[in-house]
């Protein structure tokens, strides 16, 4: 393929990712007053943004390993736009949490995050998912040379946290979030080297 | 035990809408006669509509419902009720799915006529009843009540039913009947989550409850055949289930075949799933929490759209500690949750 047309099809797919971000938010809006979220959509609405997270999630995990694997090294440009669609969700998620759910009620809030470990453990993810969001500023990217690599690393455990977070968010039925983290343990197997070298690079951190 | 009465005043927020819509709908589908699902479905015409209520109609009259006789609630209690296309529309029923829709969505069509009732066990006369003769024979009742989801969420529901404690004196119990155990229909053909594991989120089928006996005999408790003045959809248990209002909802097993009256404590579903997540008892209880939700408030899922949202302190025992509180007057319900 030549290189333009590679190019070419690298921002079609770049349009596709942010659509794909932002259509089903629009959808959404629509679900809730169609009555297809059901009597209660609070919870429905916390779940379908938090699912959309963790699909988002490990999409971006594919991403790189896939570009080296058809040596086309153009698709790397749609890390950055599903890397900030993953916070975009995961925040909605959250603040739908924080002020659907708890009703802003910071006190009950406070005591959420620190007894129920699933929620310490979303609210890690996010935490971790707002700092890669902040530094995807070109002019911090830059500033932070190295580091923002070590920084962007988190990723891995951003996702393994998600998974998490799903498997002991879950009533009954494990089957599902296993898949999920079956799934995520596959894409950073697929990439063992990033990973390992991540990890190591963390040493001389 | 020291039980907190809050004072009759605690949830007189907003006695306005529901209630009164449901009275005035309840007079119109009397005066008219029979099965107007109609009614039900007016209102919303799909504008985009975040404040209000906006789920009018949905999926929850594909199996209409019929109007049942009932002698209704009075003086009925000071509460805001929910509308009924969120009590139709919002359901835990694993048969059908774990996902809140997937019951108003996958039960419809579910074959609830005709169904029978057997009550066996410890009992002089054990037998089987016809439950839609059943329903036009017994004095059917309006009981409004609270009803709150171990999942921290809360509805106020108008029941139609009777008394499962007169209804068990028709089997004459025998003095060795302490507990009362219930058994919902096993019909996988009909109920996708008793097919499949997945779709059932693991629940062992036939889905199993259990009371003591003085539970089950105390006059709060209900068999309820209907809500809002109707037989119940589905989703919410047709043709037959039980409320208890003092206890977490999952203990209001539905679509009951079996009730069997023994002499020790009956297994029930989610106990036997997580056992450390759900006990027997399953009152309600502020200061118990369950390991994934805080038990100290609750959300009301009330009129009104997504922002509209509420949050509310749950009472001991969700409010009926008056009349019940003295059944446990010995109990560690920290033990015994």
């Amino acid at each position: 393929m030549a290189a333009i047309a590679k190019k070419s099809v690298a921002v079609l797919l770049q349009i596709g990712v942010h659509l794909g971000g932002l259509l089903p938010l629009l959808w959404l809006f629509y679900a809730i007053n169609a009555g297809h979220l059901g009597g209660d959509p609070v919870v429905e609405l916390i779940h379908y943004l938090g699912m959309g997270t963790i699909r988002l999630l490990l999409l971006t995990l594919v991403v790189s390993p896939l570009a080296k694997a058809l040596h086309f090294g153009q698709l790397n440009r749609l890390r950055r736009p599903l890397g900030l669609w993953c916070f975009v969700w995961a925040s909605l998620h959250f603040s739908t949490w924080l002020a659907l759910d708890l009703g802003l009620d910071w006190s009950l809030i406070g005591e959420e995050l620190v007894r129920r470990t699933y929620i310490l453990l979303g609210f890690t993810c996010w935490l971790i998912l707002f700092a890669l969001a902040i530094t995807s500023i070109p002019a911090l990217l830059r500033k932070m040379g190295k580091n923002w690599k070590k920084l962007h690393g988190l990723l891995y455990v951003a996702v393994l946290l998600a998974c998490w977070h799903f498997w002991w968010s879950v009533k009954s039925g494990w089957i599902e979030p296993a898949i999920y983290l079956g799934i995520a343990i596959s894409l950073l197997c697929w990439r063992k080297e990033s990973v390992m070298r991540w990890i190591k690079s963390l040493r001389s951190w | 035990m020291l039980i907190k009465v809050p004072p009759k005043s605690a949830l007189r927020e907003a006695q306005t809408t529901s209630e009164s819509a449901y009275v005035s709908r309840r007079s119109v589908i009397k005066g008219l006669g029979a099965g107007i699902g109609g009614l039900l479905l007016s209102g919303n015409t799909g504008a985009v509509d975040l404040f209000g209520d906006g789920v009018e109609g949905g999926a929850s009259e594909a199996t209409p419902r019929k109007p049942l006789q009932f002698s209704p609630q009075r003086p009925a209690p000071d509460l805001v009720l929910t509308p009924v296309d969120k009590v139709t529309n919002h359901n835990n029923f694993y048969e059908f799915g774990t996902g809140k829709t997937d019951p108003a969505k996958y039960s419809q069509g579910f074959k609830t006529e005709p169904w029978t009732l057997r009550v066996e066990g410890e009992v002089e006369k054990p037998g089987t009843v016809d439950v839609w003769k059943l329903m036009s024979d017994i004095g059917l009742e309006e009981r409004i009540y609270r009803m709150r989801c171990v999942e921290a969420w809360s509805m106020v529901i108008p029941w139609v039913g009777f008394e499962l404690g007169k209804f068990l004196q028709r089997f004459q119990p025998t003095s060795r009947a302490k507990y009362v155990a219930f058994e919902t229909v096993y019909d996988p053909e009909q109920m996708p989550g008793q097919r499949n594991r997945y779709v059932g989120g693991g629940v062992h089928y036939p889905y199993v409850e259990g009371l003591r006996m003085d539970e089950a005999m105390h006059p709060l408790t209900i068999l309820s055949v209907g809500l809002y003045g109707k037989t119940l959809p589905p989703q919410n248990g047709a043709p037959i289930r039980l409320v208890v209002p003092w206890k977490y909802g999952f203990k209001g097993i539905k679509s009951i075949v079996k009730i069997t009256l023994v002499e020790k404590m009956p297994p029930t579903s989610w106990n036997k799933l997580a056992p450390n997540e759900y006990g027997f008892y399953a009152n309600v209880n502020p200061d118990v929490d369950h390991p994934r939700w805080s038990q100290a408030s609750e959300r009301f899922i009330g009129p009104g759209g997504l922002f509209s949202v509420k949050r509310q302190p749950t009472l001991p025992f969700n409010g009926y500690g008056e009349e019940v509180a003295s059944l446990y007057k010995n109990m560690d319900l920290r033990k015994f949750y």
